[in-house]
């Protein structure tokens, strides 16, 4: 199934070409960019230089506004968040790898009104996925994907950026593989 | 075992009563979740929502306005409802006692305990009595122990000086009464650290304490030499004339850190006070407010070391009633 992947630099070339289309089309000016970490600060580190953004990177750590806190718990040695530059009245462009439930979308959203009230927020992701739980939907992706039941596709990273689907029955065989090719 | 009641069937933590027999994994556990609650105060907005929904009761029965406002506020900037009794003057002075009082705030759905009590155990005793979703959090016991405060030491230290293992650490004043310091012991002994000194007059330190690994002395300028970390400790008022001390000038005279004395320590030496400072009895007013006093950063680093063990612990309470439910 990993076969039929594009390959990630031509995903990452769509989703910028979409990018730049939206913020074409909804003549956004010096917009910032905010990674969330992990997967996402990865894709937003490639596209903040391509997009030409002017301040730095923000990363956003979602762990604090998880809805299934009560579930998994605390993380330790969570990275926090960091975003340096003003939330306020900004343009901002929320970057993940793959958008599947919504949740983690919903949680970063949440975040980034603690810190202030942008203008507005464009979501781009690596890769939307079905599965839905939550109405949020990306404004700008790399493709557009539906996957079997038990399938989940995943990016490692940051050096190299890999993205790969795997199935649960196949978990542990693709680790091993991939310990392998190291 | 005090450790054992400590957690819950899957090994987390579910209150937090004592250092004792904790291990380092945990400890830096607790630091680094608050190393990630530190930035939530430089935000528009000091809150994040993680214990939004839970309640948690303040039970006081000592004063104590700094330790009482910084788990206030630290149980706020986590989104929890928080009540602050202090049952010197409510409940127990009608006679209630102490588990009916528990119980009916348990009834009023209270997930976690913060309590601050004169005799020793008093929070262990709380929690062996609780339900199995509440948690409880000792904020300082008789003289057993003060873990949260020795905790935002350690975290003050690991801040500055980075690794533990090689520091010189000298904790001066009424060891044999504090709480804080047995609690320090604890934790500097579980982060390895190689040199653990103790500073006082004879009669402020406990029988026995030179068989525990630490190096007593009874000079400050020679206890104080090339250390790192200086942990002052408050001289409680009843002890400051009569059986344990001739008067506090002669305290002063002999223990009082001053900036001269300092000098004998490493030049980038920190001084640390849990507070509130009796300036002129332990402490010199130019050292407490000197370049090398962390005593206000201490202060900020407890709230973030607060919200993180109120965090770990309410998680566990979450799994409890999750369990409960399903049973």
């Amino acid at each position: 199934m990993s076969e039929s992947l594009p390959r990630l630099d031509e995903l990452l070339e769509r989703l910028e070409n979409d990018m730049r289309v939206e913020i074409e089309k909804r003549g956004l000016s010096d917009p910032v960019m905010i990674g969330v970490l992990s997967g996402g600060a990865w894709i937003a580190q490639q596209l903040h230089g391509r997009l030409a953004i002017r301040e730095p990177l923000g990363l956003l750590n979602i762990n604090f506004y998880r809805d299934d806190f009560s579930q998994i718990g605390m993380h330790p040695r969570v990275t926090p968040s960091k975003l340096p530059f003003r939330v306020e009245g900004r343009n901002i462009l929320l970057i993940d790898d793959v958008l599947h439930t919504g949740r983690t979308i919903r949680a970063a959203l949440n975040e980034i009104f603690d810190y202030g009230r942008p203008a507005q927020v464009v979501l781009g992701v690596l890769v939307a996925r079905d599965g839905r739980e939550i109405p949020v939907q990306a404004d700008c992706s790399g493709m557009r994907l539906r996957l079997e039941q038990g399938q989940k596709i995943k990016l490692s990273g940051p050096e190299p950026l890999e993205l790969f689907i795997i199935s649960s029955s196949n978990i542990h065989e693709k680790h091993e593989q991939k310990l392998e090719e190291r | 075992m005090i450790r054992d009641i400590q957690f819950d069937d899957a090994g987390r933590l579910r209150h937090f009563l004592t250092l004792e027999g904790l291990a380092p994994a945990l400890l830096y556990r607790i630091m680094d979740t608050a190393e990630s609650f530190v930035s939530v105060t430089d935000r528009q907005i000091k809150k994040v929502p993680l214990l939004r929904g839970k309640t948690i009761v303040n039970l006081f029965f000592e004063n104590s306005t700094r330790t009482r406002t910084t788990f206030e506020l630290a149980a706020k900037r986590l989104s929890a409802d928080v009540l602050s009794i202090n049952i010197a003057t409510s409940a127990t002075s009608k006679g209630e006692g102490l588990l009916d009082t528990i119980w009916n705030l348990q009834a009023m759905h209270v997930d976690m305990f913060v309590v601050r009590h004169a005799h020793s155990g008093a929070a262990h005793f709380i929690a062996q009595h609780v339900e199995p979703h509440v948690s409880v959090i000792n904020a300082g016991d008789g003289r057993h122990a003060h873990p949260t405060q020795a905790m935002l030491d350690m975290f003050t230290i690991r801040r500055i000086k980075g690794d533990f293992t090689p520091l010189s650490v000298a904790i001066v004043g009424d060891i044999l009464h504090s709480r804080v310091a047995r609690s320090e012991i604890h934790a500097l002994k579980i982060l390895g650290v190689s040199d653990i000194r103790v500073i006082a007059p004879p009669t402020l330190l406990p029988g026995g304490i030179e068989q525990s690994g630490l190096r007593v002395f009874h000079d400050l300028d020679a206890g104080l030499r090339d250390v790192d970390v200086v942990i002052m400790l408050r001289l409680q008022r009843e002890r400051m004339s009569g059986t344990f001390l001739p008067s506090k000038q002669e305290y002063y005279l002999r223990f009082g850190l001053t900036e001269a004395r300092l000098r004998q320590a490493r030049p980038d030496a920190i001084v640390m006070h849990p507070g509130p400072i009796n300036r002129g009895v332990e402490i010199d007013s130019r050292v407490a407010d000197g370049v090398q006093s962390v005593i206000l950063q201490q202060v900020g680093y407890g709230i973030a070391i607060r919200m993180a063990i109120l965090s770990m612990a309410m998680h566990s309470g979450d799994a409890a009633a999750a369990a409960r439910e399903a049973s």
